[in-house]
């Protein structure tokens, strides 16, 4: 079992549609996944129409095996499953500083699940904390969505930093230029130099087209309801180019 | 098998579209989508010729579409595991499907019986999404249309259309919700069968209706005549029943429950045949001997390859490979007696010892002379008594003879309390027959390992004369030789304590029980 993490700092860059695509094309592919929707907001949840609300909230989850499991619900896609968002996801942090080892926590919470899953997406909130950290130090792989401009640049270079301080386990991190508006000549530029200079950044780059935006009209991954499309076929590389880089 | 099935449901033939009766059922708190287009499907179950998969809790069914050929194996708790494969043929023994979880499930279960076809059909299958007010698939629901096929159903006989309602991971309460709107809706009625027992029921089978154990309901004061002939016949039905698959070879199973059968009769007609019209003995003995005698040879080669792989496996100074030319022989040798075993029982000679021993044993027998419960009593006390006597003259100078001797006698015990079983208490029966099983497993351990001795030195000369022998294979069989003798030697060592155990006052005690009436 993998766990990938889509994870950024920032918000709005593309996180969660590549947390759902990521999800939906593996499953195609044949492997068994879970979806752990962690932003209290609940986007990926709506976007696999899913209610936000897990029974006993964030605190409950964070217990054991059998409170997971019970929240666990089936996407309308084969192989795919999700954790759903819950507003108490809010106070994670606070719940996982009450445990031992808090940076520890998620990777002791999941690994239990192997013999179910192949793969594990997390779709994390847009922060820089407890459960951020938790989540890194969980995860195998770390799915970057950047948005090329040069503090976005500046950000990846700190988390990888932060992350090669890491005894022992540390996730791949592979960050890819999301959002690319291709009328932008930084955009043009900075999507086409990073992928040469830099080895953790990938070479598919995710635009902004309103097709991704249509997920939320939808509520589907737009490699359910638009699979030939361009932005499909760019989710499509992506995963690819993740499955041969990383897992 | 009466169990109700809380998520299936039969549809009743009032021309209704399926999806319209689904609709209205659910409305307004749910909706169905269709999923993808009808398939029409071939329907196979699988089961061994004594229903271990159905004695299980289990249901093999193959489903053979224009795209997938798909094994579902599903347990009476609901677990199912699926395998793909394409072109297999039936019957054949579980490892012909492909390695995985669904093959590793079924292995212990069937053994080395093979699995067959119990019931074909051809179907119509649709699939429902049932939807909530996000337009979430939270179930599914399956409409299958099945129509029997095959050489024992009536072709294009039409089942009711069947429902089956499926869960979605985290939606079970809402499942269960539509479970209950679909068992108010007119024209569904909650399914009280299973889709594998409604099948065989329109094709007239009946699951279990074979098993290789004797089970015949005797009464007490029944003439004893009539309870023999009643035994004698239904081991002439098994014996027959096995004949079709020992002749196509279809598992070992089939030839050994045939001899099983043929010595069962033997030992009944020699220890309670005096009860028969004079001279019947006399006329059988001889041909059922016959009989067994010419299963024996294919047998004996049977053992010897069921358990080549773990015999090979447990070689130390040999390896696997150099004992292969033994395998090689076993397996010539085996479809020479094969042939031989077919020309037998296509033989008119078998034919007419079938026929007149059923004529024989349906001739009307007069009603009187002693019960069964009082020949069931004396015959069971005499063999008692004997194994008893014969077991405690035993000791460890006595020559094989003497246990080989003692080893029929158990077993002649052994069928007669099968055969009257049904005349004592089950409790004390059961306990008796554990009791006389530890004897009989130890003789049977020391009888079968001077056997296999005998033969594997009689199978490597044979090997010599035939053709090129290599040195390493007659090495390695050697060493299995020597292997046989340990566990020969162990048995012998055992028999004190196991002859002792069966010998104990409780076992006695038992058996009194059996002999003296205080058992039924």
């Amino acid at each position: 079992m993998k766990i990938l993490a889509t994870y950024n700092i920032k918000g709005g860059v593309g996180k969660t549609s590549t947390a759902v695509n990521m999800g939906h094309l593996a499953a195609r592919d044949g492997l068994r996944v879970l979806l752990w929707d962690l932003d209290p907001q609940g986007a990926a949840s709506f976007l696999l129409r899913v209610r936000p609300r897990v029974k006993g909230g964030g605190k409950a989850l964070i217990k054991g095996r059998r409170e997971l499991d019970a929240a666990i619900k089936g996407t309308d896609f084969d192989r795919l499953d999700l954790l759903p968002a819950d507003f108490t996801y809010r106070n994670l942090d606070l719940i996982l500083d009450s445990t031992k080892k808090p940076t520890e926590r998620m990777d002791r919470l999941l690994r239990p699940l192997a013999d179910e899953y192949d793969l594990i997406v997390l779709d994390c909130p847009p922060s820089i904390s407890l459960l951020s950290e938790s989540v890194l130090h969980a995860a195998d792989v770390l799915l970057v969505p950047l948005i090329p401009t040069t503090l976005s640049v500046r950000t990846l270079d700190q988390l990888s930093d932060f992350i090669a301080g890491f005894d022992g386990h540390k996730p791949q991190v592979l960050a890819f230029c999301s959002m690319i508006d291709r009328r932008k000549r930084l955009h043009r530029e900075i999507a086409e130099q990073l992928p040469e200079e830099r080895s953790d950044v990938a070479r598919t780059v995710i635009p902004a087209l309103s097709l991704i935006e249509r997920m939320s009209v939808e509520r589907a991954p737009v490699t359910a309801f638009a699979p030939r499309s361009a932005a499909a076929r760019q989710y499509a590389a992506l995963w690819a180019e993740v499955g041969e880089r990383v897992l | 098998m009466v169990e109700s099935f809380p998520h299936d449901f039969v549809l009743a033939s009032d021309g209704r579209p399926p999806a319209d009766v689904v609709r209205a059922a659910l409305a307004p708190r749910f909706t169905a989508a269709p999923d993808g287009r009808a398939r029409t499907v071939r329907l196979t179950w699988l089961d061994t010729f004594d229903w271990r998969l159905y004695q299980a809790g289990l249901t093999l069914q193959h489903c053979a579409g224009s795209r997938a050929s798909d094994y579902t194996l599903t347990a009476n708790d609901g677990e199912q595991l699926t395998a793909s494969a394409k072109g297999l043929r039936w019957p054949a023994l579980a490892g012909a499907l492909p390695p995985g979880p669904l093959r590793a499930r079924l292995r212990p279960v069937t053994e080395v019986r093979a699995l067959m076809p119990t019931a074909r059909a051809s179907a119509t299958v649709r699939q429902l999404r049932v939807l909530n007010a996000d337009d979430k698939t939270i179930a599914w629901l399956t409409v299958t249309d099945t129509s029997l096929a095959g050489p024992r159903g009536q072709d294009g006989t039409g089942l009711a259309p069947r429902l089956s309602l499926t869960a979605v991971r985290g939606y079970q309460a809402q499942t269960d919700r539509i479970a209950r709107c679909l068992a108010a809706a007119p024209g569904v009625t909650p399914a009280v069968a299973s889709p594998l027992d409604d099948v065989l029921a329109a094709a007239g089978r009946h699951p279990g209706d074979y098993s290789g154990k004797v089970d015949v309901k005797l009464t007490a004061e029944m003439p004893a005549r009539c309870a023999l002939e009643e035994v004698l016949l239904q081991l002439l039905n098994t014996l027959e029943a096995n004949v079709p698959g020992t002749i196509r070879d279809t598992d070992t199973e089939f030839l050994h429950d045939l001899r099983v059968a043929v010595r069962r009769t033997r030992s009944a007609v020699k220890l309670c045949g005096d009860v028969l019209p004079a001279g019947v003995p006399e006329a059988f003995s001889g041909e059922f001997k016959w009989l067994g005698d010419v299963t024996t040879p294919i047998r004996d080669l049977d053992v010897y390859l069921l358990g080549y792989d773990q015999m090979a496996a447990g070689l130390l100074a040999a390896t696997p490979a150099e004992l292969e030319p033994f395998h090689r022989y076993l397996a010539r040798h085996r479809e020479l007696e094969q042939r031989e075993l077919v020309r037998a029982l296509r033989s008119r000679r078998f034919l007419d010892l079938v026929k007149t021993w059923r004529k024989e044993l349906a001739a009307p027998a007069p009603r009187r002379g002693i019960t069964a419960a009082a020949l069931a009593a004396e015959r069971i006390g005499r063999a008692h008594r004997k194994v008893l006597k014969r077991g405690a003259a035993i000791t460890p100078d006595s020559p094989p003879e003497s246990l080989h001797d003692l080893r029929k006698r158990c077993k002649e015990l052994r069928y007669l309390l099968e055969f009257f079983a049904s005349l004592h208490d089950p409790a004390i029966h059961q306990q008796a027959v554990r009791d006389l099983k530890g004897l009989q497993d130890c003789l049977g351990e020391y009888q079968d390992c001077q056997v296999q001795q005998h033969e594997i030195r009689m199978f490597a000369a044979q090997m010599m004369t035939e053709r090129d022998v290599p040195a390493t294979a007659l090495l390695a069989m050697g060493e299995l030789a020597s292997k046989i003798a340990r566990r020969e030697r162990r048995a012998r060592r055992e028999f004190a304590d196991r002859f002792a155990d069966f010998a104990a006052a409780a076992s006695q005690q038992r058996f009194r029980a059996l002999t003296s009436g205080a058992g039924r």
